[in-house]
């Protein structure tokens, strides 16, 4: 049987909006995807803790107060820090486009804004996945 | 029911007429097999009087369901004359950087001729953390003002009067809090409490379902928004003391229904948690308001409000037994939809919410927030808040719609879907009852999951574009990014931690220091926490040093992450 790919969906920062999170995690789970929600209020520190506990191949970040520039670059630094090169980094939320240059800069693979359909996510991690 | 009308149990016309049509849909077939309203409610051809309800019965039935305007149970409006008295208030939701940068957006407000404010707090405010704090690192002044300690708050209401300006804060565990800085600020400006209007959002239930700013475990927090009813009906008479919303439940992506019925469910809970506490509900009901989304569906959206006020009303008198005709009147702000507004084309958010608006106009709303055009993209710029508060004039001004009271009345749709969503709100509430209160039903997760199901069955009929959202799924553009965003400057953050740690050097730490350990007595004990939260602010102790004190006592909710 083909291994599951395993999503951790993280919401970094004090932002409470998890609509699109839970959104996403179902999608992908519909999809056949392994999926861990880490639920509100994570540190950069603890959404890396959980990714490499949990073996995740794709952390899905979600932010809509406007803390993404600060908090998504942590988590990639946190990761290179650790030694961790393969795991394929994510976000979404309400994201302005100026910022995405420098959100790629810092290792976010893609950032999706909203209204973006959950399929064009499922088949970005499909075509994107850094571990076979 | 009485029985004094005649309900037309038949109409004789309608038979051919049904006839007639299932002969030319067969021809020509409708656009859709199945319509269905905004929140999914299958919506029916053609509405006649057998759709009426009890009203059907004719006057009796009509004056027992429907009824007047300002007379039980409320259907029509909670003021007699509604906006032929005056408008409703004109308030927009608004807050962000620091204290001076929102003091100069309100006076901008006040000058565009808004009528309230309501101020938007940044999240460690909202959560009760200074903007020192670590977990505070990259969100100081984001989604709202940073305000650490009454010196913030002073400046945030400078030249501000505050006996006149009616004042709304969106904040909830931390709500005792910051009303304690508006009441201490009210003071130095000379007016007394007993003189202050305005409202908290005070509502927790609603935090640990949807909207995420929680900081206590439920039983804490409950004494909190209790000691709040009890201080405001001795001390701050004419303030709304909670704001019971369901704003945030359908920004979730519940149904309308589902709107209704876990607003009111949480509104029994905290009736019910007052009640015990020793209060009686005439003396806090009449200050209870509520928060209510306006979507996309006009109907939908006008029914649901006013079989809110239908439920609300029988529910204070024939369950809580209360007999002040005010505890029974559930007033309440709304704000339009900003999970429907969309990134793509954002200029048409315009038209989205002025339905969503007018929507609320028709259903009898006491105040209003018009959401901006570029809220999905960012927070919204002087002049698309302009164009959001224009929206809210022009139709006071020049649509008609606040020119007789409640004009939808009688619509054998609207009084259709009227009577459905109190149905459904029914439904919802034996159920929650059921499960042993809202505590109880949101502790378990089953409000959460309800919505949750909502949100999703949503989204993936816009994506097999059985829903059409124009601009997302439906005549799309190919366009540039968007230009002229509002960006809160980065260095808010540090000139928000030196201005603090400046504080912390020039104020009485020994006053503080007592004042501190005078709350963490009386938390500990079941006095109301109030007066000693009003002394330690006086004395400029910090948001976060407040909120510790009560974390160290109360300790804080850990949910459990569902999806």
């Amino acid at each position: 049987m083909e291994k599951k790919i395993r999503v951790l969906v993280a919401k970094p920062g004090l932002d409470g909006h998890d609509r699109g999170a839970k959104v996403i995690a179902r999608a992908l789970r519909d999809d056949g995807m392994e999926v861990i929600y880490t639920g509100l209020r994570q540190t950069p520190e603890q959404i890396v803790d959980a990714a490499i506990q949990e073996d995740a191949d794709v952390i899905a970040m979600s932010i809509l107060s406007g803390a993404h520039n600060h908090l998504f670059p942590r988590v990639t630094e946190l990761l290179a820090d650790k030694g961790v090169d393969d795991v394929l980094v994510l976000g979404g939320g309400v994201i302005p486009e100026d910022d995405i240059p420098f959100l790629k800069g810092k290792g976010i693979a893609a950032v999706f804004g909203p209204g973006t359909p959950t399929k064009a996510t499922i088949e970005f991690i499909r075509a994107n996945l850094k571990r076979s | 029911m009485s029985d004094t009308g005649k309900r037309p149990d038949s109409l004789p016309g309608l038979g051919p007429w049904n006839a007639c049509v299932d002969k030319s849909t067969a021809r020509f077939p409708e656009r859709r097999k199945d319509f269905v309203t905004g929140s999914g409610a299958p919506v029916a051809r053609l509405y006649t009087p057998l759709d009426l309800g009890p009203a059907a019965f004719g006057g009796a039935g009509y004056e027992e369901s429907i009824g007047y305007p300002g007379e039980y149970p409320y259907t029509r409006g909670v003021q007699n004359t509604m906006f032929r008295g005056r408008f409703w208030t004109m308030r927009q939701y608004a807050g962000f950087s620091t204290a001076e940068e929102s003091n100069k957006r309100y006076k901008f407000l006040l000058e565009q001729g808004t009528t309230g404010l309501s101020v938007a707090f940044d999240l460690p405010t909202q959560i009760g953390y200074d903007s020192d704090h670590p977990l505070s690192q990259g969100e100081v002044g984001k989604v709202g003002v940073a305000i650490d300690s009454l010196a913030d708050m002073e400046i945030l209401f400078d030249g501000i009067p505050m006996d006149k300006v009616s004042t709304s804060m969106t904040i909830n565990a931390p709500a005792a809090v910051l009303l304690a800085m508006y009441v201490a600020v009210a003071e130095k400006q000379g007016v007394g409490a007993d003189k202050l209007n305005g409202t908290i959002q005070n509502d927790i239930l609603k935090e640990y379902v949807a909207r995420g700013t929680y900081i206590f475990p439920p039983e804490p927090s409950m004494r909190l928004i209790t000691d709040i009813f009890a201080y405001c009906a001795k001390d701050v008479p004419n303030w709304n003391t909670i704001s019971i919303s369901g704003y945030h439940i359908r920004e979730a992506g519940s149904t309308a229904s589902q709107e209704v019925a876990f607003t009111l469910a949480d509104g029994v809970a905290y009736v019910e948690a007052a009640i015990k506490a020793g209060l009686d509900v005439d003396d806090f009901g009449p200050r209870l308001s509520f928060f209510f989304n306006a979507h996309n569906d006009l109907f939908e959206e006008v029914a649901k409000y006013r079989a809110a006020r239908r439920v609300w009303a029988k529910i204070m008198k024939e369950r809580f037994g209360a007999k002040n005709p005010k505890s029974l009147m559930l007033r309440f702000h709304t704000q339009t939809g900003g999970s429907t507004l969309t990134a793509q084309q954002p200029d048409n958010n315009v038209v989205r919410v002025a339905i969503q608006a007018l929507a609320a106009v028709l259903g009898g709303t006491q105040s209003l927030h018009t959401n901006s055009r570029d809220e999905a993209l960012a927070l919204p710029t002087e002049e698309s808040v302009r164009i959001a508060l224009r929206t809210q004039q022009i139709i006071a001004n020049e649509s008609g719609a606040a020119e007789t009271v409640d004009p939808l009345a009688g619509s054998y749709y609207v009084e259709s879907l009227t009577n459905r969503i109190e149905d459904e709100a029914w439904t919802y509430l034996k159920r929650i009852d059921g499960l042993g209160g809202a505590v109880r039903a949101i502790e378990q997760g089953y409000v959460q999951q309800e919505i949750q199901d909502s949100a999703y069955a949503y989204q993936m009929a816009i994506e097999s574009g059985d829903r059409v959202v124009v601009g997302l799924n439906k005549f799309q553009v190919k366009e540039g990014p968007p230009k002229g965003l509002l960006r809160v400057d980065p260095a808010v953050g540090e000139r928000q931690v030196a201005k603090l740690h400046a504080l912390k050097e020039r104020r009485d730490n020994a006053a503080v220091k007592a004042s501190l350990v005078a709350l963490d007595l009386a938390a500990k004990g079941d006095a109301n926490l109030m007066p000693p939260i009003i002394e330690a602010v006086r004395h400029y102790a910090t948001l976060g040093e407040i909120c510790d004190v009560l974390r160290g006592v109360f300790g804080e909710y850990r949910p459990s992450a569902m999806f």
